[in-house]
């Protein structure tokens, strides 16, 4: 059900840049009179541990982009990201540091 | 992809023109274009078309994976910036969706009316064409437009697009030029570009297809069309018919030999 997410993670000196697009209606309040459906929480993964726990409402737009910087990272490392909606669906998606 | 962003597109170039006073300064509207780039969902069209590409569908059961698109069978590189382009198997010219509801037609044995069905989609429900699109054009990115112009028909669709676009009808007696036909004019903080000059026409033309941010939605060059079309009061132009594959040539011979930078993001 959920559609394509995608990811890159770019290794610089001393951090990690990772810019990951996430397919999602993210309708408000407003827009659906009273059936919103939005991500709630985001989590980021290096190396099977939680780094980044993020919580975003109805105010971000469809389709989201989000790009993170993480301190050291490793050519290889193994980030991941996923998602749950406020229905409860969830997507998830992996890559390894460039 | 994010280099794709750098390019000036409508918005900065409206700025430029209309505030010439403030062009020494870091344009807001650039900055807005620069930040709008980094953002564009468009990757996730060009994967939901490379899915669409491969599925097998239609009566025939069959992917358009085999589609001929100018460049051979199923060759993808370069594509999108040979079209529009003369097909000898059909006998004229044609763009690419226009080529891909051929692709529909012919390799998966779809009827014409159940492939153009909703070819325009919207933000909810995206249409198979603008997948596809995305996808394709994707394969061209940084080539140079390179529309077909040796063929007799070739140059017949280019002079019937330039006469189209200058011919005024419906019932406010507008053309494409009516609106599109003098520098600095806009809509709001739109600029109309000119596209029949080359130098307006190039940044712009690279640039489709493109999501559009205002509306979240991915956007064709058929679409474009249309919904000038709408906006001038004219009857509904046919999906991939001679009149828009005509227009096409043009606008794209105009631009020829711009480097594709798209699939873009536009306001």
């Amino acid at each position: 059900m959920a559609g394509p997410m995608k990811m890159r993670a770019t290794l610089g000196s001393g951090y990690t840049d990772v810019r990951v697009l996430m397919t999602h209606p993210m309708a408000t309040e407003q827009q659906t009179k009273g059936q919103p459906h939005f991500i709630q929480n985001l989590t980021v993964k290096l190396n099977g541990k939680t780094v980044i726990e993020g919580e975003i409402s109805q105010a971000v737009s469809r389709n989201p982009v989000f790009s993170f910087r993480l301190k050291g990272g490793a050519k290889g490392d193994k980030i991941e990201v996923s998602w749950l909606d406020n229905k409860g669906d969830t997507n998830r998606t992996e890559t390894a540091v460039a | 992809m994010m280099k794709r962003a750098l390019a000036c597109t409508a918005a900065c170039a409206a700025v430029l023109a209309f505030a010439p006073a403030l062009a020494q300064q870091p344009s807001p509207f650039a900055e807005y274009q620069r930040m709008a780039t980094e953002s564009a969902p468009v990757e996730l069209f060009e994967l939901g078309g490379e899915e669409l590409w491969k599925k097998p569908q239609g009566p025939k059961g069959v992917s358009l994976e085999k589609c001929d698109l100018g460049q051979g069978p199923g060759v993808l590189k370069g594509a999108y910036a040979g079209l529009p382009r003369y097909f000898a198997d059909v006998d004229r010219v044609m763009d690419l969706e226009t080529r891909l509801l051929h692709c529909m037609m012919t390799l998966q044995g779809r009827s014409r009316e159940e492939a153009a069905k909703g070819v325009f989609g919207n933000a909810d429900r995206p249409s198979e064409m603008e997948y596809l699109s995305a996808y394709i054009a994707g394969h061209s990115h940084g080539m140079p437009l390179r529309p077909g112009m040796s063929h007799a028909k070739e140059r017949a669709a280019f002079e019937l697009g330039r006469k189209l676009y200058f011919h005024r009808a419906g019932s406010w007696d507008f053309s494409c030029a009516s609106c599109h036909g003098e520098e600095d004019k806009r809509i709001r903080m739109s600029q109309l570009p000119v596209l029949y000059k080359p130098a307006v026409a190039r940044p712009l033309i690279a640039t489709w297809p493109a999501y559009r941010v205002s509306n979240s939605q991915f956007k064709t060059i058929q679409w474009r069309m249309n919904d000038c079309y709408r906006q001038m009061r004219m009857p509904e132009p046919v999906f991939g018919s001679e009149a828009m594959v005509a227009l096409v040539q043009f606008l794209t011979v105009t631009a020829q030999g711009e480097p594709y930078r798209g699939p873009a993001i536009k306001r």
